[in-house]
């Protein structure tokens, strides 16, 4: 039976806590009787059988919805997009949750006699993905067959050949999707839900739309008014996206199919980055040695290699099929079976350890901008409730932040932040004056569409997503982070946790109370 | 050769060795006949306190007064008292007990029995043995007495047997004192036997938590009055918190000094300033190894310079 998760008050006793650092991690000791740390809830068992709860989700679907097999009919035109490599985080072990689930949807639609079958990557504004990437998230089977007659394709909110302009929501919100999946008799989603900001309408608003209306959600205010990102009926961005997704459903037949993963994120050989330090045994703490000091002698190119080829051994803990809404409110029952942990009250000062890799830096770097994201953005706003820290509180971050762009893969950052960061930090302020100009460079349009770049706007994006958290909190401080690359940001640099403690001081006041957010793996904190 | 034997001895720092486990957090059945379960009565029996005699006598004695010197007061102020008693003292080093030991009188160093955090002292065999029988050891928990280990406080007591023990439940992690925990005033209320309140100065600068070599100076011990336990368990606790803090008071300045504020509540805490932790730690003074680098004299600020 797996333990929940849950709050562990520091005494001296307590031994130091495990801090992720980028491509690396450190044991760090947190001040006694007025700090705690949150720990995940343990990895739920996996479904027994994976194929055959797919098989029955497809047969017995959610809300009002047919089964799968009676909304297939020959001659029709199928579409069945799937998330893009931002998910799962690690990837995970093969078989993919989405190859499994194509596969069952792909054996229905052959029996059916369906011929005009295409798989879309639903990219929204983020990079393409490699043939080795798509052949890892859809199998052999898949790719093989698809991919060479190009019935493989990944979605371009840029081409306006490839977009269908369907109208304005009641709020004025534009839909521009994908013409293939306008012009489809039935879109089937097959998603991956790893944290609950995922899925719902938000996977076709986001992933299929074109900027014109992708911008509708992400932006200051929606941002700003998400309390949090990952709870959605006080998400403003969920709310534009679920006007938009409904929308988008009176003219296309949608059959959604989401799936929950269960937190073992990383493989037997590194359990112990899972596992509560007084519980660590020899092996883990020899683990733990040897891989900390190999890694120290690495570069950080080869320490990046070294983590970025990690698979995690994450398994399915559910799958729901058929209507959007119904489906999405089944998913986010069993996300928080496995994610929720009940936490008492706010503290003075939340602590975040980065790990190497988010949801926009897959095989790539960590850039500061993406530090921000995923800090600010993401680790900020998993909760509900209430935020981990009160108003005008500190939030600290362990992470190298190292001045470093992956030129391939974020082109927009490197000028986003050489340029735009150097004039303001505020967002509102960069929405009113970068934003349209970023959006519609034809060089970054342009590698977008051809090369394996994000979107133009997709830096600003990473700017908005802790917009939230910028106005919230009183300071924010990187712990070891490139010291220029910090300041850049508008945040301030620290070289030890301790002294990050000490400079918090001077926003909270003397012996604040401190929260470590003991994360990965990926959980919620539910703020009472 | 003491040294080398106790820093052989020490735990190593996790990640090395084992972490320490929390005490919110509920332990798991303790595995065999270690931890608190260790069966402590071979260490006093007649054959090996003769022993141990022996070994305080030739080993503990002679490395204590070349490495710590130190200087005793107020045993008078106890030896009045008839039957065994429980010696309640601030702690900040491994340097304490055998200091301790090494300045009580006779009558009570040889009928002494410690009580040491098992998670620490009884986690493998070889220590277990050893601090039985060096320190006639008996383990308890750190955080909160069980009734196992109480028990056999109560009856070590009962048989005449002296107790030494730390009511802060480990070693200062910083150089100032922490807060006590209730387990010496409850054991002093449950068996009637009063609490001797002491005072050790200068170990924790000798030899301080997470040190990896011991330095050589002088200490202070100062013995107090003992504090009766005829009043509820939480006054009892106070009284010996307020009497060890007035102790360390009377070391560093004098008895009069000390005693006029007792008188007016004035006495400093033991606890430190409440400040940022490099204030705490600047208000303790140079450790003796900024003073050997420096060859400043003992114990002297270096900063700020004197005009």
């Amino acid at each position: 039976m797996p333990r929940p998760g849950f709050v562990l008050e520091v005494d001296r006793s307590t031994p130091p806590v495990l801090m992720w650092h980028g491509e690396g991690y450190r044991l760090e000791r947190l001040p006694a009787d007025r700090s705690r740390v949150v720990y995940a809830p343990e990895p739920l068992a996996p479904l027994a059988d994976p194929d055959e709860a797919i098989r029955r989700a497809l047969l017995e679907p959610l809300g009002d919805s047919a089964p799968l097999p009676e909304l297939l009919f020959a001659g029709m035109r199928l579409t069945i997009a799937f998330d893009d490599l931002s998910l799962p985080l690690p990837p995970m072990r093969r078989p993919d949750n989405r190859q499994r689930v194509i596969e069952a949807v792909l054996d229905l639609a052959a029996a059916a006699g369906v011929d005009d079958v295409v798989l879309i990557a639903a990219l929204g504004l983020h990079r393409r993905m490699t043939d080795a990437e798509l052949r890892h998230a859809l199998g052999d089977r898949i790719f093989d067959a698809f991919s060479p007659s190009g019935r493989l394709r990944q979605h371009d909110a840029e081409g306006p050949e490839g977009l269908t302009y369907i109208g304005k929501t009641d709020h004025g919100e534009d839909v521009e999707v994908s013409r293939r999946v306008a012009e489809s008799d039935l879109l089937v989603y097959v998603n991956i839900n790893l944290v609950a900001m995922d899925g719902g309408h938000k996977s076709t608003s986001t992933g299929l739309m074109s900027y014109k209306s992708v911008r509708h959600h992400h932006n200051v205010r929606t941002l700003q008014h998400s309390r949090s990102l990952m709870d959605r009926p006080h998400s403003e961005l969920h709310s534009s996206a679920w006007r938009i997704g409904r929308l988008l459903g009176q003219h296309v037949k949608v059959f959604q199919i989401e799936t929950t993963l269960n937190n073992d994120a990383f493989p037997s050989n590194m359990a112990f980055l899972q596992k509560r330090e007084w519980e660590w045994g020899v092996r883990d703490r020899a683990s733990y040695l040897a891989s900390s000091q190999g890694l120290s002698l690495l570069s950080p190119t080869a320490r990046r290699n070294i983590f970025h080829s990690i698979k995690a051994p994450h398994q399915m803990t559910s799958v729901q099929a058929g209507e959007v809404e119904a489906v999405h409110t089944r998913t986010i029952a069993n996300l928080h079976r496995q994610q929720v942990v009940d936490v008492e009250g706010q503290s003075d000062v939340v602590v975040f350890g980065l790990p190497h890799v988010g949801p926009y830096n897959v095989n790539s770097i960590m850039n500061p901008l993406l530090v921000m994201c995923m800090s600010l953005g993401y680790w900020f706003n998993m909760y509900i409730g209430k935020p981990l820290i009160r108003p005008g509180g500190v939030i600290i971050v362990s992470h190298p932040t190292p001045w470093a762009f992956h030129p391939v893969h974020h082109p927009s950052y490197i000028d986003f932040f050489e340029e735009v960061l150097s004039a303001t930090t505020d967002p509102l302020e960069i929405e009113k004056t970068y934003e349209e100009r970023f959006a519609t460079d034809d060089w970054y349009r342009h590698l977008y569409r051809t090369s394996y770049a994000y979107h133009g706007v997709h830096p600003l994006y990473m700017w908005y997503w802790g917009a939230h958290a910028l106005e919230y909190a009183g300071a924010t401080i990187i712990v070891g982070g490139n010291r220029r690359a910090v300041r850049r940001m508008g945040f301030r640099p620290a070289s030890t946790l301790a002294d990050a403690l000490e400079m918090a001081e001077d926003h909270v006041g003397r012996d604040p109370s401190v929260t470590y957010f003991h994360c990965p793996p990926v959980m919620l904190a539910n703020v009472h | 050769m003491f040294t080398e034997r106790l820093t052989r001895l020490k735990r190593l720092p996790f990640p090395l060795g084992t972490p320490d486990w929390p005490g919110q957090v509920p332990r798991p059945p303790e595995r065999g006949d270690l931890g608190v379960n260790y069966g402590t009565d071979w260490a006093r029996r007649y054959p090996v306190r003769l022993a141990r005699a022996a070994y305080t006598e030739a080993v503990t004695r002679p490395l204590v007064a070349a490495v710590a010197k130190p200087a005793v007061e107020g045993l008078d102020r106890f030896e009045n008292v008839e039957g065994p008693v429980i010696f309640a003292a601030n702690h900040s080093s491994h340097l304490d007990t055998p200091v301790i030991t090494s300045v009580l009188p006779d009558r009570w160093r040889h009928k002494l029995v410690t009580l040491a955090a098992a998670d620490y002292f009884f986690d493998t065999k070889l220590k277990a043995v050893y601090f039985s029988f060096a320190l006639n050891a008996i383990p308890i928990e750190r955080l909160k007495v069980s009734r196992r280990a109480s028990d056999k406080a109560e009856e070590l007591l009962a048989e005449g047997w002296n107790l030494l023990i730390f009511p802060e439940g480990g070693r200062s992690p910083d150089g100032w004192g922490q807060r006590h925990n209730a387990g010496a005033a409850w054991l002093s209320v449950r068996s009637g036997r009063p609490l001797v309140p002491l005072h050790v100065q200068g170990t924790g600068r000798l030899w301080p938590r997470g040190a990896r070599r011991i330095y050589t100076g002088h200490t202070a011990v100062t013995f107090g009055r003992p504090v009766w336990p005829d009043a509820p368990r939480q006054q009892v606790a106070a009284r010996l918190e307020t009497a060890i803090a007035e102790l360390a008071d009377e070391t560093s300045t004098d008895w009069w000094s000390a005693r006029r504020r007792a008188a007016a509540g004035s006495t400093p805490s033991l606890l430190g300033p409440t400040a940022a932790s490099w204030r705490r730690s600047w208000a303790l003074g140079p450790s003796p190894k900024d003073r050997a680098r420096r060859r400043s004299p003992a114990g002297e600020k270096v900063w700020p310079p004197k005009p």
